[in-house]
């Protein structure tokens, strides 16, 4: 018989003003094997610790029940202060009186009602509770960064400067994502290039990274310090290895209309291209929708240019498998699709391009050579609307635009705004807003001054429509402060898009096993006390995969993965979860059902013998379960049809009891 | 805001199913109506003010009559509001309020142009309808 101790916390008013704390504790007091009973005011407290330590010493108690909060929140402590005390850390039961009583119930006599089944019911699971002892697994000391934008570049840094090596998968030819695509950076205008590429290289150079560029990960299987995880290398039939990247086969390729992806589509380049002059690896690539030696055999000019000999017309995609200990995600965001917005013109004029597309048209190494040049006629605009929100807050359709407010626009156009004053002090810049929002670091600072300084036109309203007229573009908006409807003949019109989550990060979380919101955000494991951890445990969020973010907070976020990811691979040995399944060989009949069901394929079966009446030998199929990869999800224990399989801390027949207890 | 003033914005917001609380106040619709120089109160103004219960100037003005609906405020609001609903509800509180001098089903072919287009016809029946 077990000496069980019962502790029913107030959580100050939380649970006290809604549950009759002295009700509950009082009439757990008879419950079976209840030695002792009390309440206090915070139990996940010292002095309620304290209490809980005491009690133990002083009743010989051998099984503790909780009744406070969800165990998602305090479960861990109580397990603790279990141990501390000397009792098997799985010997303590949680009863859920706060989330599942207090806060869902209006009046103390249904809530203290709830509080009391509850607390029987993990009463009489304690009774049925044995001591478990949690396994170990080593930690394969090597971390995979999947993204290689500045999240990515910072988190693969930190780990490796801490001695660790990592992995840097990246879709594109190239690392460096958005931030290698934009002119200066606000808030203290520095050339985005200039701070940047010096990580780049310093990535290229770390002996702890190995970058895995124009690849993509393709499976994921195991679980934390243990990953199996997959790499698509692609074809871009270039010899990496021997590639010096001169550049004479891109200057050389007769295929030069290719819409140049890095500026957007607004000029070409070959069919082999290195995407910038500062690429990591700086190697080129061949496109093969566009080549025209892979498409029909005819060319092979690169291949006569290259003096390294690097050009590889059969190259064939190569597979890459690796262990890790840790996974962080980079995969970063993208700006929406304007194709929606018909309103703002943006597939009829060339002169209405988005934010990201006046980054190019301002960078040195854009398609203008950093001069501020309309795109259809390339002519300097010397009037000049930026719309902010577009596609943001956008709460009206959910195929056009995002509920949420994209957080880096309104500082972007504050920047594209001055420095165009300030560049071209004879245009006129407008800039339409719903709401200025710049809290940060001098950032509302940084605002005022392309009002105040740079005579930069800010305007509390919408801008309705544009539309194309001879050279010009009709903007109709609203000026809600002087309650007008202004027309603006403009020459060129930015589109403040909104921001998204990277396509490819939906089937990279269902591989991951790491849940997102609806948006295709990754979620975090709690949005204020753990935000670089998804919920999936090894699994690192680091950038604008978890979130709307400029530059200053990415990189914070992405060392902070970091140190999660050192912290972990630091360790040589990871305690499990003893709570996984089993299965009682003697009941088992191998029928594969639990195999069936097992989302994490901890499942094996096995030819085992037995002993059989009359000295006779049988051999059997039996299930098998790999502990270091069971989750404990207990899917498996509800299919198995001779009730062979099941769960540690969570045995059919405590669950039995529970309801039991529930329904007497 | 007196009982029947309230009554009144409570009915409006009843038979125009908008939910003037989320707008937020962008512009947009304003921006976007092509009616604005002829209407003393803009689309955005109305939803303000339905939302304060500022229904009187409303009743009495005669934007309810100039805008067209061309319902482009509905199809740009960010928010979903649909402003030109509570114009809408508006112009026909005040038919209500009037009694009973709309017209008669049975009265309207006679009255029809054959070369007024069927979108304006379909405005004319949200307008004057009952
Ligand atoms: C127009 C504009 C102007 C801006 N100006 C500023 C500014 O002045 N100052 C500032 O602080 N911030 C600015 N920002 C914000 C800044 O760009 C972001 O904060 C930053 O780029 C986020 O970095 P990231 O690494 O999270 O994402 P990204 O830069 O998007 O990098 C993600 C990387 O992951 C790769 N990837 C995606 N999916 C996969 C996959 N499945 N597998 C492998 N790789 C993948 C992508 O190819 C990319 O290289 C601006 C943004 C825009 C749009
Ligand atoms: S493939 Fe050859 S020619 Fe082209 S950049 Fe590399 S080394 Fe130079
Ligand atoms: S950051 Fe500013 S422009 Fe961007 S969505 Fe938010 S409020 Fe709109
Ligand atoms: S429906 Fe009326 S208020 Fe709305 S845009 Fe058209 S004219 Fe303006
Ligand atoms: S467009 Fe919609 S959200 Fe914006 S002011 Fe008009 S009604 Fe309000």
């Amino acid at each position: 018989m077990q000496r069980i101790g019962v502790f029913v916390c107030w959580c100050g008013s939380n649970i006290a003003g809604t549950v009759d704390v002295q009700a509950v504790s009082e009439a757990l007091k008879n419950e079976p094997g209840v030695v002792f009973s009390a309440n206090y005011q915070y139990m996940c407290s010292q002095a309620g610790q304290n209490m809980i330590i005491d009690a133990v010493k002083e009743h010989n108690l051998t099984g503790i029940v909780v009744c406070s909060c969800s165990p998602r929140m305090h479960e861990a402590t109580f397990r603790k202060t279990a141990a501390t005390a000397g009792l098997n850390p799985y010997m303590v039961e949680i009863a859920n009186i706060r989330e599942q009583c207090s806060w869902v119930h209006k009046d103390m006599l249904t809530g203290t009602e709830k509080a009391i089944i509850l607390g029987k019911a993990a009463v009489a699971k304690v009774n049925l509770n044995t001591p478990l002892v949690a396994g170990e697994t080593p930690v394969t000391k090597r971390a995979l960064v999947i993204g290689g934008g500045i999240a990515g570049i910072q988190t693969a840094l930190d780990i490796a400067e801490a001695g660790f090596p990592v992995d840097i998968v990246e879709t594109k030819p190239t690392i460096g994502g958005k931030m290698a695509q934009l002119d200066k950076t606000f808030p203290t205008l520095d050339c985005a290039a200039c701070i940047l590429t010096p990580k780049m290289v310093d990535v290229a150079q770390n002996e702890n990274i190995r970058i895995f560029s124009y690849s993509e990960v393709t499976e994921v299987k195991g679980f934390v310090g243990n990953f199996d995880v997959t790499v698509k290398k692609k074809a871009r039939y270039v010899n990496e290895d021997i590639c010096t990247g001169c550049g004479a086969c891109v200057e050389k390729c007769p295929m030069k209309k290719v819409p140049n992806e890095f500026n957007l589509g607004m000029d070409n380049r070959s069919a082999i291209y290195i995407p910038f002059a500062q690429a990591v690896p700086k190697v080129a690539t061949i496109d093969p929708n566009h080549c025209n030696m892979l498409k029909n055999g005819r060319c092979g000019v690169c291949s006569k240019v290259c003096a390294a000999g690097a050009i590889d017309y059969k190259q064939q995609d190569e597979y890459i498998q690796e262990k890790y200990g840790a996974i962080v995600v980079a995969t970063g965001f993208n700006p929406i699709s304007m194709d929606k917005f018909d309103e703002y013109a943006y597939n009829q004029s060339k002169d209405v391009i988005t934010s990201l597309e006046f980054e190019r048209l301002t960078n040195a190494a854009g398609p203008t050579a950093g001069k501020l040049l309309r795109p259809s006629d390339l002519k300097h605009p010397h009037t000049i609307v930026f719309v902010q929100c577009v596609g943001s807050r956008c709460a009206s359709c959910a195929e056009k635009g995002k509920e949420y407010c994209s957080k880096i626009c309104c500082m972007y156009t504050a920047k594209h705004a001055m420095l165009t004053r300030d560049k071209y002090p004879d245009t006129e810049v407008y800039v339409f807003y719903i709401d200025v929002r710049t809290p940060g670091k001098s950032f509302d600072e940084f605002y005022r001054r392309a009002v105040e300084e740079y005579g930069v036109h800010y305007i509390k309203g919408m801008v309705g429509k544009v539309f194309p007229e001879g050279d010009k573009l009709k903007v109709q908006a609203s000026d809600l402060l002087n309650n007008k409807q202004l027309h603006i003949d403009a020459d060129l019109v930015v589109l403040a898009a909104a921001i998204e989550p990277d396509k490819s990060a939906r089937p990279l979380a269902t591989m991951l096993t790491a849940s997102m919101d609806t948006n295709d955000f990754f979620t975090e494991a709690h949005p204020k006390l753990r935000p670089v951890e998804s919920p999936t445990a090894g699994v690192f969020l680091s950038g604008t995969c978890q979130g709307p973010k400029d530059i200053p907070e990415t990189v914070s976020q992405a060392s902070a993965a970091a140190a999660k990811v050192v912290s972990l691979l630091v360790k040589d040995k990871l305690k499990g979860n003893p709570c996984v399944a089993s299965s009682d060989e003697l009941m088992c009949n191998g029928c594969s059902s639990c195999e069936r069901v097992c989302p994490y394929g901890a499942i094996t079966y096995e030819d085992k013998e037995f002993r059989m009446p009359n000295r006779t030998v049988a051999i059997r199929r039996v299930a098998k379960v790999n502990p270091a990869v069971c989750q404990g999800c207990g899917c498996c224990t509800v299919v198995c049809p001779s009730g062979a399989m099941d769960l540690r801390g969570f045995a059919n027949r405590q669950i039995i009891a529970e309801v039991d207890a529930i329904c007497k | 805001m007196n009982n029947k003033l309230k009554n009144t914005r409570d009915e409006i917001v009843r038979i125009s199913g908008v939910n003037p609380k989320k707008c937020m106040k962008c512009g947009k619709c304003t921006a976007t109506c092509p009616a604005f120089d002829e209407m003393e109160y803009h689309p955005h103004q109305f939803v303000a003010m339905v939302e304060n219960g500022d229904i009187q100037p409303l009743l009495e003005s005669e934007s309810l009559y100039r805008c067209l609906s061309c319902f482009a405020c509905v199809d740009r609001c960010p928010r979903g509001v649909e402003p030109a609903k509570l114009v809408e509800a508006v112009r026909l509180t005040v038919i209500r309020q009037k009694g009973g001098n709309h017209l008669k089903t049975d009265d309207i072919p006679a009255l029809l142009d054959e070369n007024i287009p069927q979108q304006a016809l379909v405005s004319a029946l949200r307008k004057y309808a009952k």
